[in-house]
């Protein structure tokens, strides 16, 4: 068990001012690509045994924020401390043992299995690497995992193709909990399931967190199923986030255009609520070419003049909120 | 209800039925054996009504979809039996020279990922000028001043600029946009939208779901609408058919499906949906996968996944009782009280 991490206050994962800019394709020999700006300036706090939920449209940046968490990926700037400690300033064996602490699980359950390797070779892989067992010991831990997670052990000898996407998704989450992580961050976990699937997992999700005190970032474009797991929501935009609303307050009384427009263009699975639904019109600018001030005002039912050409800053709003518009003026 | 009103609102129904499916079979040869994918599936589509067929992944709605358009995978699927009446003719029977006229000038599809579907050396405009062109004598000039139209009409920004692009270089939502003005070019009557929004973001699904609502209503279309997502279908359905594992489970429309749902398993598609109120929760999951249509289970094909089983489930199948006049459903628990007239429930 990691001693370095005993006080409860202390946030499983804070991330600050992280960005990640890539060069995109050169427009020619002498001219090079524009700066993409995926990640612009995060600040992120997971507490412990807590579940942050972060929702924006695909290409809004939180894959790319994603893979610099877990440091898949180096941030171009900013810093991010597990569990109270340097996590960016961590090589060699430190950092190998530190990786152990923070794990993923993908969106696709398809793509992110090795076709090749069995599912117990693909779970007991970060068992073996860890040196969490040896021997006997690992099939035995993976058995156990399997059935943890609903699925029997001997499920152990299959290759991926023969589960169904909702079986995959449980061989993911048995890979990610195999190394007994303290935070897993789960990328569009569900996106690609079935709606009833979706619950399966949502719920096996929810088990699991209270039966291992888990901290979770749970990523998704669809803000009802992150407003279900979720104590607190960020909404992302453009790189940015916008807005940070604990779960309950949030769909009650989104602050942002934005996540009003999220809210709004969900379907309401009431039919006597249907019609009238204000979509949010147009799509998600290229992070190669975003727009000036507000990123979001192309496409904002509330723009005014200082929005196209001054980005506002995110502000506090009560205790809880935090929200990044001009409709909510700094100090107001 | 009396069995003669069960036949008068089924007769109403027929008289006015754009599409009627009767007793349908369609059936897959595998490596593995012959899989009956659509197992004796029956249902109606009036003319600009929009028919919701739901129901899990794997579940036949593809295939009940592609049997429609005569368009099963080569040497893999067939019909086997029942018929398929689409404007008074079984389009079982029709030569496939008749057939390909009614394809995308009197029915077309709408599927899921629109960049499967779209061909990536042509340009968008130009491949909807050419849906056009396949069922319209019209010049080249004219058909193309056309199709402009129509990815004007499907609210695609800059049409005319747009009309050249590749479909690589849009976003989901406009090529799921393109894929429809495709689909709609020839004004059919009936429009099989399979899984239109699955693959999109939300913010996206509410844009297409708003477009799809808009022009059903604009040009008298009627929709067959495909999903697996009952949110989609409360969105825009008039009437919704669930199925699972082949077979019709239930039948109503919308409003009283989601009201008073009648069979478990539409239960278990309700409540696995995440929503505000029920916040942190567990969601109502429905346990366990759907069946390889090879290897269904005995009696009620939901059985092994049915919090509410009892003997008999596990006995024999259960028919499609009625619930009331427009509503019906395939489970032993309707079988008493007033619901429990089989004979009215007729087929199967
Ligand atoms: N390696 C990369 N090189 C260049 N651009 C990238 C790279 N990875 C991501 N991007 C761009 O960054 C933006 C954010 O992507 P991503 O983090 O995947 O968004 P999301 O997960 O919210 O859909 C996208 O426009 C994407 O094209
Ligand atoms: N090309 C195929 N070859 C063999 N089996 C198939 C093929 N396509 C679908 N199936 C099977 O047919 C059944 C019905 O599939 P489908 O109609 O695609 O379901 P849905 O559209 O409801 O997800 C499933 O059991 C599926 O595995
Ligand atoms: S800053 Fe202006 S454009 Fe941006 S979300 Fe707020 S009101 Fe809309
Ligand atoms: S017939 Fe029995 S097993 Fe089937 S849905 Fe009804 S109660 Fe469940
Ligand atoms: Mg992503
Ligand atoms: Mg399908």
């Amino acid at each position: 068990m990691p001693r370095e991490t005993c006080d409860p206050s202390t946030p499983a994962l804070e991330a600050s001012g992280v960005k990640k800019y890539y060069r995109g394709a050169a427009a020619s020999l002498f001219r090079s690509g524009p700066v993409i700006k995926a990640v612009d300036g995060v600040d992120l706090v997971l507490p412990r045994g807590a579940t942050v939920g972060l929702v924006g449209e695909s290409g809004c940046g939180k894959s790319t924020l994603a893979r610099v968490l877990i440091r898949l990926e180096e941030p171009t700037e900013g810093s991010i401390a597990l569990g109270g400690e340097d996590f960016l300033a961590l090589r060699g064996e430190a950092l190998r043992r530190s990786r152990r602490r923070i794990q993923m699980i993908f969106q696709d359950p398809y793509s992110s299995l090795n076709p090749r390797l069995t599912v117990g070779s693909t779970i007991g892989e970060g068992i073996r690497i860890h040196r969490l067992a040896r021997g006997a010991a690992v099939g035995e831990r993976v058995a156990a995992l399997l059935e943890r997670v609903g699925l029997s052990a001997a499920a152990s000898s299959k290759y991926p193709h023969e589960f169904s996407g909702g079986q995959r998704q449980r061989i993911g989450v048995a890979r990610a909990l195999a190394v007994e992580p303290e935070v897993i961050i789960a990328d569009e976990p569900v996106s690609a399931l079935d709606v009833s699937i979706r619950a399966q997992i949502v719920n096996l999700l929810g088990d699991l967190q209270s039966d291992f005190a888990l901290t979770y970032l749970f990523i998704a474009h669809d803000l009802g199923i992150v407003e279900h797991v979720s104590d607190t929501v960020a909404v992302m935009y453009c790189g940015k986030i916008v807005e940070l609303s604990p779960a309950e307050e949030i769909f009650r009384e989104p602050l942002h255009p934005y996540t009003a427009g999220l809210i709004a263009s969900a379907p309401a699975a009431d039919p006597s609520g249907r019609g009238g639904r204000a979509a949010i019109p147009g799509d998600v600018p290229s992070p190669a070419n975003v727009p000036p001030g507000c990123a979001f005002h192309p496409r904002c039912p509330r723009v005014m003049d200082v929005c196209r050409a001054v980005p506002p800053e995110l502000v506090r709003r009560g205790a809880h909120r935090q929200v990044r518009c001009w409709l909510y003026p700094a100090g107001d | 209800m009396t069995a003669s009103a069960a036949a008068r609102v089924r007769n109403g129904m027929a008289m006015d039925a754009l599409l009627s499916v009767e007793n349908l079979v369609t059936v897959l040869d595998t490596d593995r054996g012959t899989a009956r994918a659509v197992d004796g599936v029956s249902f109606r589509i009036g003319r600009g009504e929009t028919l919701g067929l739901v129901g899990e992944s794997g579940c036949g709605k593809t295939m009940t979809a592609l049997s429609i358009m005569r368009l099963l995978p080569e040497r893999i699927g067939r019909v086997e039996s029942g018929s398929i009446v689409f404007e008074g003719r079984d389009l079982l029977r029709l030569p496939e020279k008749e057939m390909r006229a009614v394809r995308g000038n009197k029915i077309s599809i709408v599927f899921q990922e629109p960049l499967t579907s779209l061909n990536p050396v042509f340009t968008c405009g130009e491949q909807v000028r050419e849906a056009i062109a396949l069922h319209k004598k019209l010049s080249r000039a004219a058909s193309k001043e056309r199709a402009i139209e129509m990815l004007r009409l499907v609210r695609i920004p800059e049409p005319e600029k747009r009309y050249h692009a590749y479909p690589h270089q849009m976003s989901g939502g406009m090529r799921q946009r393109v894929m429809i003005a495709m689909a709609l070019s020839c004004e059919p009557p009936l429009v099989i939208a399979d899984e239109p929004t699955s693959a999109l973001d939300v913010s996206v699904q509410g844009q297409i779901i708003e477009l799809l609502r808009e022009l059903r209503e604009r040009l008298r279309m009627a929709v067959l609408l495909i999903t697996h997502d009952l949110a989609v279908v409360a969105e825009m359905a008039d009437r919704v058919v669930v199925m699972y594992a082949g077979a019709v489970f239930e039948e109503a429309p919308v409003g009283d499906l989601f009201a008073r749902p009648s069979h478990p398993y539409t239960e278990g598609l309700i409540g696995s949906l995440a929503r505000p109120d029920r916040r942190g929760g567990r969601l109502a999951a429905i346990p366990g996968n759907v069946p390889d249509p090879m290897r269904l289970p005995p009696g009620c094909r939901f059985s092994d996944r049915c919090a509410r089983r009892f003997e008999r489930c596990t006995l024999s199948e259960p028919p499609l009782f009625a619930v009331s006049a427009e509503h019906r459903a395939r489970c032993w628990l309707r079988e008493t009280g007033e619901g429990g007239d089989r004979g009215a429930a007729g087929n199967v």
